[in-house]
């Protein structure tokens, strides 16, 4: 049997190909049928939590920072409840991470506000002497991608069926209708901050990232 | 073909991807003694601003030593490797020379390419698998010039049975195929929403556990494919080759390749235990990880006991001290990670330090010992000169087994540590530790994994040193090296 598969390439690459893909469709494929199902009560990310989360992603928190809590007591005492299933099925890619070099964020909208971060991400130390995480003072000049996450929000919608409104449609008038609903939710968020040069980027309609990111971060909760 | 003529292989391929192979296993190595040092000294984040982050730079790392140096080691071996097991020159054909010679430029282009768009944070955000839709697509068509050209090799040969090596290098291909196409499947947003937003940008086509999922059963499994199954292709050709010794147990062999191939895969949920996957398949990563150190073991050990009654060698040629030495630390880090996927270890092991050792000690001590290697053994046959220094390859390997032990040992202290702070409670059931205090207290840890970061890098230094000078100012051979490689004193 053995030697005859290597004789014949084909049959040795297709017998391979078997036994390899076995394991894939026994594990993965009943989990598909459940699917993800959101919890009672979770809403779809806002197009400024989803440029957030692009922000997120840029920086790659994920390197650092998980978002999964275990069923341990040490960390839902540290964290708050452990993850659920259910509460990431919106997220697209999941960011739960693989190191802890800083602590777990899924939680973190329950216990950091707004100014909090900001003065982190400006000074970590500031915040948390001892820290070795790198200031990220850039993502307060940089500016947040909104059209893009407008972008993806009626993605996840039309290919997804991911509830969002009626008024997210695949057209630059939609986006325009919509995009003072961003910004309105923008100045909220830079009204309890104190940088000037931000909150007067917001005042000209744009969305400096630490804005997004900040909207992000306190979504999670 | 007249059958007692020697046959002449073509190396111009196996040649350029020797280069990228010495070019992006200093890159990858280098930018990973930065961030090393990144985090026990946090000041190195600002030396060039953004794009210089601990954060940004990670990812770089690890993509160019899997996608760059890693890569590019298995190519530059296949191709060489490939010929001779198959007894056909890659120049006997013009169209299989032809794709080739695209496969390493469009993989090189590609590989510049992707280094870019990491800098600049496009990114998927799923670790080892980051790049965004444009670039899996370059990726893809790579794969696919690499697959057209080994099996082009394989349907022209004139060896009827396919050597060992092949057989991994077969499982390499179909297995990241399979992998790299299913966990990157996205849609890309600007063509589903009209065209609005930036163009790189997609969704994933999976949501959450699934996600982590499907990502986990790639990352894992890209570990198999790419670290694990290549590389015991090159041991089981270059070691055997290198000391005249046949390889030990055909049986074994066919034991531990077809062993492996069944039991890998079940393995990737063990990066998720403790998580919101079923716990049915949690249990499953958990058993079959522990499995897998029986075929893990079993090509290790065939490896090992090929050098039986030759182990005078051992002191003779530091080569086989590299291939003996990557053996044994394979040994280590696949009783190693068995050992962190029994759930109760894993609780305390999962998101510390101890994970990048485990990964460490197997990428140092076993994927780059032996791609080393098995560029030293071709170099004299494919540039046809002597090694230039042996003295200069010893220092080097001893520069470097010292530093990949340092590298785990501060791993181990330094994640048990972490996972054991993690916990702590007092007398009244309240935690021990804010979370900033298991961060100050590796600092020392840290600061050892930085400097043996260094010392393997001034290491992989001596080994382009030692191919730079090979290739270009070494004696010359007249003839090919049988089986030991020559080298100046």
């Amino acid at each position: 049997m053995f030697h005859w598969l290597e004789k014949n390439p084909f049959f040795f690459a297709v017998g391979v190909f078997v036994v390899i893909a076995f394991a894939g469709l026994i594990e993965i494929v009943p989990n598909f049928a459940e699917a993800s199902r959101p919890v009672v009560g979770l809403k779809p990310y806002t197009v400024l939590e989803l440029a957030g989360k692009e922000v997120y992603k840029k920086d790659n928190c994920i390197a650092c920072h998980s978002q999964l809590i275990r069923p341990f007591k040490s960390e839902t005492d540290r964290y708050g409840q452990y993850s659920l299933s259910g509460e990431y099925a919106y997220d697209r890619p999941f960011l739960w991470g693989s190191k802890r070099t800083g602590p777990d964020l899924h939680r973190v909208g329950n216990y950091r506000s707004t100014d909090w971060h900001e003065n982190h991400m400006w000074e970590p130390t500031a915040v948390v002497p001892g820290s070795i995480m790198p200031a990220y003072k850039h993502q307060f000049t940089n500016i947040a991608d909104i059209e893009t996450a407008y972008a993806e929000a009626v993605t996840v919608k039309n290919v997804f069926g991911t509830p969002y409104g009626d008024e997210f449609q695949p057209s630059k008038e939609a986006w325009e209708a919509h995009k003072p609903k961003v910004l309105a939710e923008a100045k909220a968020i830079a009204d309890d901050m104190k940088d000037p040069g931000v909150k007067a980027a917001v005042e000209a309609g744009e969305v400096p990232e630490i804005v997004a990111l900040i909207a992000y971060l306190n979504k999670l909760k | 073909m007249q059958s007692n003529a020697a046959l002449e292989y073509d190396y111009s391929v196996a040649r350029l991807f020797t280069y990228t192979t010495i070019l992006f296993g200093f890159l990858g190595m280098l930018i990973g003694t930065l961030i090393a040092s990144q985090l026990a000294f946090p000041e190195l984040n600002y030396l060039l601003g953004e794009y210089g982050t601990f954060s940004r730079l990670r990812p770089l790392h690890t993509n160019i030593v899997i996608y760059g140096f890693t890569l590019s080691g298995i190519w530059a071996t296949f191709y060489y490797v490939g010929q001779r097991v198959l007894k056909v020159s890659i120049a006997e054909s013009p169209f299989i020379m032809a794709i080739a010679k695209i496969h390493f430029w469009l993989y090189f282009v590609g590989a510049l390419t992707a280094v870019i768009t990491l800098l600049l944070g496009i990114t998927q955000s799923k670790e080892y698998a980051v790049f965004e839709w444009p670039i899996d697509i370059v990726v893809v068509l790579i794969w696919v010039l690499w697959g057209v050209a080994m099996f082009g090799l394989i349907g022209i040969r004139r060896e009827k049975a396919l050597y060992i090596s092949m057989w991994y290098y077969i499982a390499c291909f179909l297995g990241i195929a399979m992998l790299y196409l299913f966990n990157n499947m996205a849609v890309p947003t600007y063509f589903a929403a009209g065209g609005l937003g930036n163009i790189m940008h997609s969704v994933s086509m999976y949501a959450g556990t699934n996600d982590a999922l499907v990502q986990w059963w790639f990352g894992h499994n890209a570990v198999a494919f790419g670290f694990t199954v290549p590389i015991v292709a090159m041991i089981y050709y270059f070691l055997p080759k290198e000391s005249g010794q046949a390889v030990y147990s055909y049986k074994l062999s066919l034991l531990s390749f077809w062993g492996l191939m069944f039991v890998y895969l079940w393995a990737g949920s063990h990066h998720l235990l403790w998580s919101t996957v079923p716990d049915w398949m949690q249990t499953m990563g958990s058993v079959f990880s522990v499995v897998l150190i029986l075929p893990s073991w079993g090509s290790a050990i065939n490896m090992l006991l090929t050098m039986k009654g030759e182990w005078n060698q051992l002191t003779e040629n530091p080569l086989i001290k590299f291939m003996v030495l990557a053996s044994t630390f394979y040994m280590l880090s696949t009783l190693e990670g068995p050992i962190q996927a029994i759930k109760s270890v894993n609780a305390i092991a999962h998101f510390t330090d101890w994970i990048p050792g485990h990964v460490h000690d197997g990428v140092l001590g076993w994927v780059t010992f032996m791609i080393m290697a098995a560029l030293f053994h071709m170099a004299p046959r494919i540039f046809k000169r002597e090694i230039f220094s042996k003295k200069l390859m010893e220092a080097q390997f001893w520069l470097q087994t010292t530093a990949v032990v340092l590298y785990f040992t501060s791993m181990w202290v330094a994640g048990i540590t972490q996972g054991m702070m993690w916990r702590a409670v007092d007398e009244y059931g309240n935690l021990m530790y804010s979370f900033i205090d298991t961060v100050t207290v590796l600092h020392p840890y840290y600061t050892i994994r930085a400097v043996a970061g260094l010392m393997y890098l001034v290491g992989f230094l001596m080994f382009a040193y030692n191919m730079y000078m090979t290739i270009t100012a070494s004696k010359r051979l007249e003839e090919e090296p049988q089986f030991r490689s020559p080298m100046a004193a």
